[in-house]
């Protein structure tokens, strides 16, 4: 087998190593931890023998092992549980949310990426001159604030003030065509992007930059090719699988940014389901809602590291 | 004008960020004048900071990060090309003059294969056809002894070893047919016999294509054999100017003499006497690999005297190092040592053995803390093994700094401020400070410019003259092994092919490795390049 | 020692956060939660910044919510580094099966996003401000772990580490009179980058509800509290915008510089 084929391989058996661990680590977490979840649910008057039937019906005193094998068989199967609070069956309620936040995030990486990776060219090709100081010095105050805060301040200047966009995506309908959908999210997806832009472009532009200081571009600036030609056919291919790393790294960022802005927004995802049911705790909505994110975050890491050994000539073209 | 190269009174500027202080403009190149003919070769020479790679690059109109050329002209055929704006520069750039780089491995494009970035340029400046460009790399490809010229330029750069792509470096400068190669340190990062062959191939291909070139290393021996001039520099100025035989046989200045007499240490070598380290049978890999990097070696060493261990990179010799101070448990073999056996492994070392036995290392700078002072450094295995404090421990740090030739003054430094010939005797002193009986010397000159390595030596044949230690003295260097040397054990691929001592060693007749290594090493005169291999052709001849 | 001009504006601006949140009860007008006016009342000579949604005076308010912000973020930095730097220099210098125990572990506890392993954690468990300051000072130490380990290896490869084992120094004088005093610049620099992330983090679970509980006053909360009044056009809720903000930018600067000073000394050798 070539060493490629071997190395994707291990990868990926290690994604889902990784994955059936953090698995283990969610569940431990919910359940070895002190907190009791009978107990929250019903509140500290409850009476002992209330406490009991509800443990015994939440399966609470049987082994852990087999609680966990009975979730992890369950989770294989499409089978999330019961939410704790509502009764409802967690797969069907987090169907359609689960959908409403990859419209989100699909539509801040649509716009985010391309940015991203625009502006962090032209931060190089200005380097130290003003685009590279004011790409920089934006970057820095939109790192420098809470994804929420970012949120408000476009709801409060954008929405309310200048009225350029609804305020909350509280009348967001999936049904609805995709303008109105659209409509609905402009504000939310900007900020997505703002948060997502500032160290996606930071990234870029250094992972451009040490390109650009190796030796065969200065080889090549030596055989006196016009600067495009270094750019494009010696820097750029040299530059895809760092790119590409900080775009996937960038992204798993989105899913943390997601969960903040739905409830900024009021906006009917996954994000607000988890940050609901984490209150009120539901522990097994948690859960299910945990694994996803978590899922989706070790998928794209994974897919970052298949890229850049893909781009690898080192390792496409053994010796 | 005939010259094809005139450099006007060059000056060449960069600024420099030191911490804690405010930026500042220096002058690396102060003022240069000269000028090349047409097909001539001019060697450039000088210790590290002499400018001589900085007016390499000049000669393209090129400062490297953020040099700077800050005054005089340089004219290439008739143009002053510091005045020719970027579009004349690109022009000239890869077609009337090409680059070959010290380090080929970091100079190609690893994405890319060896025949496209090799015809690049020919291609860009439109100098021929596709076909006719990679017909003339494959030319070029088998005259400079490239193994496979027709499918060569079909590999990336990482699937061709280092002498390779130096070659193929050459290829690449020389096929769009330029007038002028900048040939910057191009055999330095490659072993010795690997460096005869290049060389030899670069010079050929510059006798047949009838280039001129600036040839720019800090070896004279190996510039004295490609250059007809030779320019020495120090610290951004001309020294001296002359024909190669000139420069060789009739230096006119101080430090183009010491330049040309350096390594001609006189040192008789001493009898051998009941050892002091024996290494025996010592079989040795690292760990998760499965190749002996050591095999079944086994040398010993008298007290007082100097054992060098000579090879090229990847002949063992470090690990042979790393394995006598414990640091490679072996996996076959003893060491004794001082009349004992010492344990294989670091940690079962007693105190004792770790005091006996010092090092120094190649590089000073990493081999010292730098949030340390050379009190603190020097005074710290006085502590460790002595128990000296105070005043006392101060007294013989200085006593130590006098004995390296440093005197007053230093104690309270740090290793940032000293230079590196100074660092280097800090380690000495740090050594020394154990009252050792064996120190290990790891290449312990090789980063540091001729006179100050030969400073180094005179220091540490000095010591040991006075302090009875034993060097094993691990080098890839025979100039540097016949300076000091008691008794030489050549090695080569894990394995001690010829030991003895020095008189014998060196003396033939020789088996073919260490032939091979001998004859290899540049001597300081003109034509050795030229006896060598015309001497090599006739024993292959003969065979 | 120069001082640039940013540094010394970002080092005068965290100073003064510092003050401010140390001797808040001296520096409020008001209580922290005396109701002492009307709803979202505007900015006026008795209520500098107006007041809060249930009436209270918002200068105070964001007084008090910065002690408890700064507070946080304070202690769980202090968790998180000692916590990441011991366990990653204790990485880099055994090595071995130590090393690659707590790298995998670690690598298993980075996987998942911190936001997401905080909110797992925080459905279980109570949540008061030791706790808080336990779980986000545990979880952050995974980067502290990271970066401390990675400096330590570099370091530990050096000659002059290898001198010191040869010599036969013990773990002891290796780590905190060899490695330490060359690891402590970028771990400094990013002690100001883990604290902003701090600020950041207790200000998002406060405003999610799962971090500072009212009615004790913390920036994010007062974000929280307040964000009704935004569809109205009332900006109470973006006051902690601009503190947190110009923490952070401060910090950074100062942090920036640190960093910049350190690779200087490393370029400038020699």
């Amino acid at each position: 087998m070539s060493p490629i084929v071997t190395l994707l391989a291990q990868r990926i058996s290690l994604g889902l190593l990784l994955l059936f661990l953090v698995s283990i680590l969610i569940f431990v977490g919910t359940i070895i931890l002190p907190g009791d979840v009978a107990q929250s649910i019903l509140g500290q008057s409850a009476t002992p023998e209330a406490l009991a039937n509800l443990r015994r019906d939440l399966g609470l005193n049987d082994p852990p092992l087999t609680r966990y094998i009975d979730w992890a068989t369950g989770v294989l199967h499409g089978d999330l549980g019961t939410a704790l609070t509502s009764g409802q069956d967690i797969a069907e309620s987090l169907g359609s949310r689960f959908r409403n936040t990859l419209f989100l995030a699909f539509w801040a990486a649509i716009i985010a990426v391309p940015l991203a990776v625009f502006l962090g060219l032209l931060a190089v090709r200005y380097r130290d001159r003003w685009p590279d100081k004011l790409i920089s010095a934006v970057t820095l105050a939109s790192i420098s604030l809470p994804e929420f805060l970012i949120g408000y301040l476009l709801m409060f200047f954008l929405g309310v003030k200048l009225r350029l966009f609804p305020s909350t995506a509280i009348g967001y309908r999936a049904d609805a065509d995709v303008f109105t959908r659209l409509e609905a999210i402009a504000l939310p997806v900007a900020v997505l992007t703002l948060v997502v832009l500032a160290h996606m472009m930071r990234m870029t532009r250094a992972a451009i930059l040490n390109v650009m200081q190796s030796a065969y571009i200065e080889t090549a600036e030596l055989k006196g090719l016009t600067t495009f030609r270094v750019i494009w056919k010696h820097a750029f291919p040299n530059s895809i699988a760092p790119i590409v790393n900080v775009v996937m790294l960038n992204l798993a960022y989105l899913v943390v940014g997601v969960v903040v802005v739905e409830v900024v927004f009021v906006y009917p995802g996954m994000g607000q389901y988890l940050v609901d049911h984490v209150s009120k705790r539901d522990v097994p909505v948690v859960q299910a809602c945990g694994l996803i994110f978590a899922a989706v975050y070790i998928g794209l890491n994974m897919l970052a590291d298949v890229i850049s050994i893909l781009a690898n000539p080192r390792l496409r073209h053994p010796k | 004008m005939s010259d094809l190269l005139e450099m006007k009174n060059l000056k060449i500027g960069a600024t420099v960020y030191p911490p804690d202080e405010a930026p500042h403009d220096i002058e690396i190149v102060k003022g240069v004048s000269f000028a090349l003919e047409k097909g001539k070769v001019l060697g450039l020479i000088g210790e590290s900071g002499a400018g001589k790679s900085t007016i390499g690059l000049a000669s393209m109109g090129y400062g490297r990060g953020g040099v700077e050329i800050t005054g005089g002209e340089v004219w290439i055929n008739g143009r002053d090309v510091l005045k020719g704006g970027m579009k004349g520069l690109r022009a000239l750039r890869g077609a009337e003059v090409t680059y070959v780089a010290q380090s080929a491995a970091a100079a190609f494009n690893p994405a890319r294969k060896l025949m496209e970035q090799v015809t690049e340029s020919t291609l860009q400046h439109g100098r021929c056809s596709r076909p006719e460009a990679e017909a003339r790399a494959v030319e070029l490809f088998a005259k400079l002894g490239l193994p496979n010229p027709e499918t060569f330029g079909n590999r990336y750069p990482h699937q061709v070893s280092g002498g390779q792509l130096q070659r193929a470096m050459t290829a690449m400068a020389l096929c769009p047919q330029p007038d002028l190669v900048v040939f910057d340190e191009p055999t330095t990062a490659l072993d010795v016999t690997t460096q005869i062959d290049v060389l030899a191939a670069i010079k050929d291909a510059i006798r047949d294509t009838g280039v001129a070139a600036l040839y720019i290393t800090h070896d004279l021996a190996v510039v004295a054999q490609v250059s007809d001039h030779i320019m020495v520099l120090r610290h951004g100025e001309k020294v001296e100017y002359g024909t190669a035989e000139q420069i060789i046989t009739a230096p006119r200045e101080d430090y183009t003499r010491a330049l040309v007499s350096v390594r001609q240490i006189d040192h008789p070598e001493k009898a051998p006497a009941e050892p002091v380290l024996t290494a025996s049978n010592i079989t040795a890999r690292y760990a998760g690999t499965a190749f002996d990097v050591l095999k079944d070696v086994s040398v010993a060493l008298s007290p007082g005297q100097t054992l060098a261990v000579v090879g090229e990179s990847g002949s063992g010799k470090s690990t042979l190092a790393r394995v006598i101070t414990g640091l490679l448990p072996p996996s076959e073999g003893a060491i004794d040592f001082a009349g004992r056996t010492l344990s294989p492994a670091l940690a079962g070392r007693s105190r004792e053995d770790l005091r006996e036995l010092q090092m120094i290392y190649q590089m000073a700078d990493v081999a010292m803390n730098p949030r340390q002072t050379v009190g603190t450094i020097i005074g710290r295995p006085l502590e460790f093994y002595f128990g000296m404090t105070g005043k006392k421990k101060r007294d013989r740090v200085q006593e130590l700094l006098d004995q390296i030739e440093m005197g007053e003054g230093f104690i309270d430094r740090y290793p940032a401020e000293l230079s590196g010939g100074q660092k280097q005797r800090v380690c000495i002193a740090r050594a020394l400070a154990a009252d050792p009986k064996l120190i290990i010397c790891d290449e312990v000159t090789s980063a540091l410019d001729p006179l100050v390595a030969d400073g180094i030596l005179k220091l540490l044949l000095d010591l040991q003259k006075k302090q009875n230690v034993a060097y094993l003295f691990i080098t890839h260097d025979l100039a540097t092994v016949r300076a000091i040397a008691d008794s030489i054990a050549v090695m080569y691929q894990g394995k001690v092919v010829r030991y003895g001592p020095k008189s014998e060693v060196l003396a033939p007749p020789f088996d073919d490795y260490t032939d091979l290594l001998l004859s290899s090493v540049p001597e300081m005169k003109l034509g050795w390049l030229e006896d060598v291999l015309a001497h090599r052709k006739m024993e292959s001849a003969g065979h | 020692m120069r001082i640039p001009i940013a540094a010394l504006i970002g080092l005068i601006l965290t100073t003064c956060y510092f003050v401010v949140a140390i001797f808040a009860p001296l520096l409020a007008p008001y209580g922290m939660a005396e109701v002492v006016g009307g709803v979202w009342e505007p900015s006026s000579e008795q209520f500098l910044l107006g007041t809060d949604n249930i009436g209270r005076d918002l200068l105070s308010r964001m007084i008090y919510g910065g002690r408890t912000t700064i507070f946080i973020a304070t202690a769980a930095t202090i968790l998180s580094f000692t916590t990441g730097a011991v366990l990653g220099f204790s990485a880099a210098v055994l090595g071995g099966w130590p090393d690659q125990l707590l790298s995998r572990f670690i690598d298993l506890l980075m996987s998942i996003p911190t936001l997401i392993f905080a909110l797992v954690v925080l459905s279980v468990m109570p949540v008061t401000v030791p706790m808080l300051i336990l779980v986000m000072g545990l979880l952050d130490s995974t980067r502290v772990f990271r970066l401390a380990r990675a400096v330590a290896v570099d370091i530990n490869v050096m000659d002059y580490v290898e001198a010191a084992k040869l010599r036969g120094e013990g773990y002891r004088w290796i780590i905190f009179r060899e490695i330490l005093p060359n690891a402590l610049s970028p771990l400094v620099a990013e002690m100001g980058l883990r604290f902003i992330f701090m600020v950041l983090f207790v200000s998002t679970l406060s405003f999610l509800g799962l971090g500072v509980q009212p009615p004790q006053a913390d920036w994010g909360g007062i974000v929280k509290e307040n964000a009704d009044g935004i569809v109205y056009g009332i900006g109470a809720a973006l006051y902690p915008a601009v503190a947190i903000a110009t923490l952070a930018i401060s910090v950074n600067l100062v942090a920036d510089w640190i960093l910049n000073r350190t690779t200087s000394l490393k370029g400038g050798r020699g």
